[in-house]
């Protein structure tokens, strides 16, 4: 005889029902599913469409990133994080060639700061166009989805016009960027920033107000600011329960703190706020990538420092000093002091963090990664529990959970 | 010995043929032709379907077979027709092949009644709203058979669903047919029509019209009720594990009953086969032609409507057909009927 929870429609709490003909049925979600963002594997125990207990299984897209970067020189290392979370690359490029910085102890050029917080926007906005377009997806409206596909198509190419890739950039370096912009790509970036209010506009009228939208979201999947901390969610995830946590703000880095811009914040932590949190953040991304193309300084990109940065081309086939330091800079790599460092940014799903690990060789001792998209997906079941099977679908879509990170 | 009627004239094998074979063969005949004009219907639906969304969703849709892809509805028949059918190794056979053929007869058999102009049906019976509910009641066993019998939590999920909400919102259009009944006095479809000469049933019966659309939306499983197939909850819903032709019957009959939906709003509240304007040249525009471009109107709004809304939940769709539908269709039949008590409606009309 088996006893088993019930959770209770009026009064939320869970009972124990003692009922020996009443069977819950365990359902097999994914990893071969169409919502199941990737490779996710969620056992569930349901009671007709209620989900009772939910399991979330992972591990099916692991590469063992970690311990690969262990046999790689920085540089090497760098494409790594364009392959956790492959939608957006660049911010968690910013997280580890921050943390060298810092174990290095230089600084990068104004204009590289600039271009690198001008990319990390362009790449939040790339995250979140897709991020809010697939939950619309899951909750069953299929047309944002299509649209949005437009809009990061045009974002990829500047990607591809900086990096020369569209999706993994690998653009970032540690002690600057790969190269300057091409000429006339910030024209191009601020004529596409001219246009896309109209296509927010567009994908709000379809979602924001729709009946059935709202139907489908508020007082779904709710987490109070606490339960939120404990949970340890970050970006807006928690942002979306009230708390206006944001690195950019609160540890600004990069020139973040030059710049004008808000944190929006949700009240409920349903997924409707974390909907319309991530789309007021894209309007602020928009502002950001505003001021950053009109505040763009002239000057180098990279530090002025041939142990760390290659020298030109020209350089290196006419001076000999210069062909020996791109010689050992192709081959052996840089150098990194001893030490130890954690270095967060805020990427567009929470907090992003690399714990670099130095024993002063030209390879990191040991590098953790920190993603944000595990520590959400381990909230699953408190979120979606006593809710329908469909909710369940809408709660992952709300949690902007990629694998590439998650199981690194 | 008393002679035969046109014993002096013809054989007996010539009276067998005017009297048992002709007919037969008649009615097989006209039966092959709807079905045809049906099945193409359909497949020609589903080209339309992948166009207006791909212009809702700005892509191009299908366009390599043929020109414009006005071929492609066919080579998906025919790599659905030469895909091998696979049977789950726990489904009951008998069942889960029955399941789709139910579903797909079903669909075909209602189109029996449907008038397409003055005296162009195949059926023309008085009780043509009663046979077109048994039908459709039925429809609902083809797809709890094909949710069972496939022995899949999923499938039998989205059966579930699909039993519920067909159920649930055929009350809805019940009462609505009701209203349509007490302003025409008939349940004959072509008296139904003819009701109509004067003024559209739109009209008197303006909100109950939309409440057919939106129950018809539901009863066929369409976008934002299509739960019983929800890509995103229960991959395919009750037809997950069928491949192959017995898919493409499932297919076939929901396509079918869109249009046979669109049909019956056509014929309830839009005048059928009557012009919208009661002057030349509009009037020698061919009855048939006015039927079928209502019927496309309407299935244009089916489409829009996909490409437009999010999925409702389960106990949304539910509480939206019990707790509004019903007491608001319920409650116009009051009004309507006391209309026609008080006032004498229908010999007017």
């Amino acid at each position: 005889m088996s006893t088993r929870l019930v959770s209770d429609d009026v009064t939320g709490q869970s009972q124990i029902s003692t009922d020996p003909t009443l069977r819950t049925v365990t359902m097999n979600f994914g990893p071969q599913h169409p919502a199941a963002h990737g490779v996710l594997r969620l056992v569930m125990e349901m009671d007709g469409e209620v989900i009772e207990r939910l399991d979330p299984h992972i591990g099916l897209l692991h590469r063992g990133t970690e311990k690969l970067i262990e046999h790689k020189t920085y540089l090497q290392a760098l494409p790594y994080f364009d392959r956790l979370d492959y939608v957006s690359p660049l911010c968690q490029e910013h997280a580890f060639v921050r943390s060298a910085e810092i174990l290095l102890s230089i600084v990068p050029p104004r204009r590289c700061q600039f271009i690198r917080v001008l990319y990390d926007e362009i790449t939040r906005i790339l995250n979140h166009l897709l991020s809010v377009t697939s939950y619309a997806m899951d909750v069953g409206a299929l047309t944002p989805a299509l649209w949005g596909y437009e809009e990061r198509e045009k974002l990829m190419e500047f990607y591809e016009a900086a990096s020369g890739a569209r999706l993994h950039a690998a653009y970032y370096r540690v002690g600057g960027v790969y190269r300057d912009l091409p000429a006339g790509l910030e024209d191009r970036i601020s004529a596409w920033a001219d246009e896309f209010p109209k296509f927010m506009d567009d994908m709000e009228t379809l979602l924001t107000g729709n009946r059935i939208f709202k139907q489908r979201s508020v007082d779904i999947g709710i987490i109070s600011t606490d339960d939120a901390l404990s949970w340890g969610f970050t970006g807006p995830m928690l942002r979306a329960t009230g708390l206006p946590w944001d690195l950019r703000k609160s540890s600004p880095y990069a020139v973040y703190d030059e710049l004008d811009f808000q944190i929006p914040v949700g009240t409920n932590g349903d997924c409707y706020d974390r909907y319309l949190v991530r789309v007021a953040e894209m309007r602020q991304s928009l502002e950001l990538i505003r001021q950053c193309l009109r505040e763009m300084p002239t000057g180098a990109v990279c530090i002025d420092d041939n142990k760390i940065v290659p020298p030109s081309r020209k350089a290196m086939k006419s001076n000999m000093e210069s062909m020996i330091h791109h010689f050992k800079l192709f081959s052996e790599g840089f150098h990194v002091p001893a030490g130890e460092v954690y270095c967060a940014v805020e990427a567009p799903k929470g907090e992003f963090g690399v714990y670099l690990v130095s024993d002063g060789g030209n390879k990191p001792y040991r590098c953790k990664i920190r993603a944000p998209g595990f520590a959400h997906l381990q909230a699953m079941e408190k979120l979606c529990k006593g809710h329908m099977l469909a909710d369940s679908v809408a709660v992952l879509g709300s949690l902007d959970v990629v694998f590439g990170e998650i199981d690194r | 010995m008393e002679a035969l009627p046109f014993a002096s004239s013809a054989s007996w094998q010539e009276i067998i043929w005017q009297q048992n074979i002709k007919p037969i063969l008649l009615l097989i005949g006209i039966s092959v032709a709807i079905i045809l004009c049906v099945i193409i219907a359909v497949a020609y639906l589903t080209y339309a379907e992948r166009k207006v969304l791909a212009w809702i969703q700005r892509r191009r849709g299908p366009n390599t077979v043929g020109p414009f892809g006005l071929l492609q509805p066919f080579a998906d028949a025919f790599k659905l027709i030469f895909k091998e059918p696979v049977i789950p190794a726990g489904a009951d056979r008998v069942v889960f092949l029955c399941a789709p053929i139910l579903t797909f007869g079903l669909a075909l058999g209602a189109w029996a009644v449907i008038p397409i102009a003055d005296g162009v049906v195949f059926a023309d019976v008085n009780a043509g709203i009663l046979y077109l509910f048994a039908l459709s009641s039925l429809g609902v066993y083809g797809v709890i058979m094909g949710g069972w019998a496939s022995n899949s939590q999923y499938a039998f999920l989205g059966a579930m669903r699909s039993a519920a909400q067909m159920i649930s919102y055929e009350i809805a259009i019940g009462f609505v047919i009701v209203c349509v009944l007490l302003l025409s006095g008939s349940l004959n479809l072509s008296s139904i029509v003819h009701a109509q000469s004067e003024m559209w049933f739109i009209f008197p019966l303006f909100p109950m019209a939309i409440i057919f659309f939106i129950s018809g939306l539901a009863e066929t499983n369409r976008a934002p009720f299509d739960l019983p197939e929800s890509e995103s909850e229960l991959v395919s819903g009750f037809n997950v594990e069928y491949s192959g032709m017995v898919f493409a019957l499932f297919f076939l009959g929901e396509y079918a009953n869109m249009i046979l939906i669109a049909a019956l709003a056509t014929l309830f509240f839009f005048g059928g086969w009557l012009s919208p304007i009661s002057f030349e040249p509009f009037l020698s525009v061919p009855a048939p032609v006015w039927f079928m471009l209502k019927v496309c109107i309407l299935l244009f709004l089916f489409l829009w409507v996909r490409g437009t809304f999010p999925r409702y939940r389960y106990d949304q769709l539910m509480r939206l057909g019990w707790k509004v539908f019903l007491p608001l269709s319920l409650l116009w039949v009051i009004f309507i009927s006391s209309l026609v008590y008080f006032f004498d409606i229908p010999s007017r009309v």
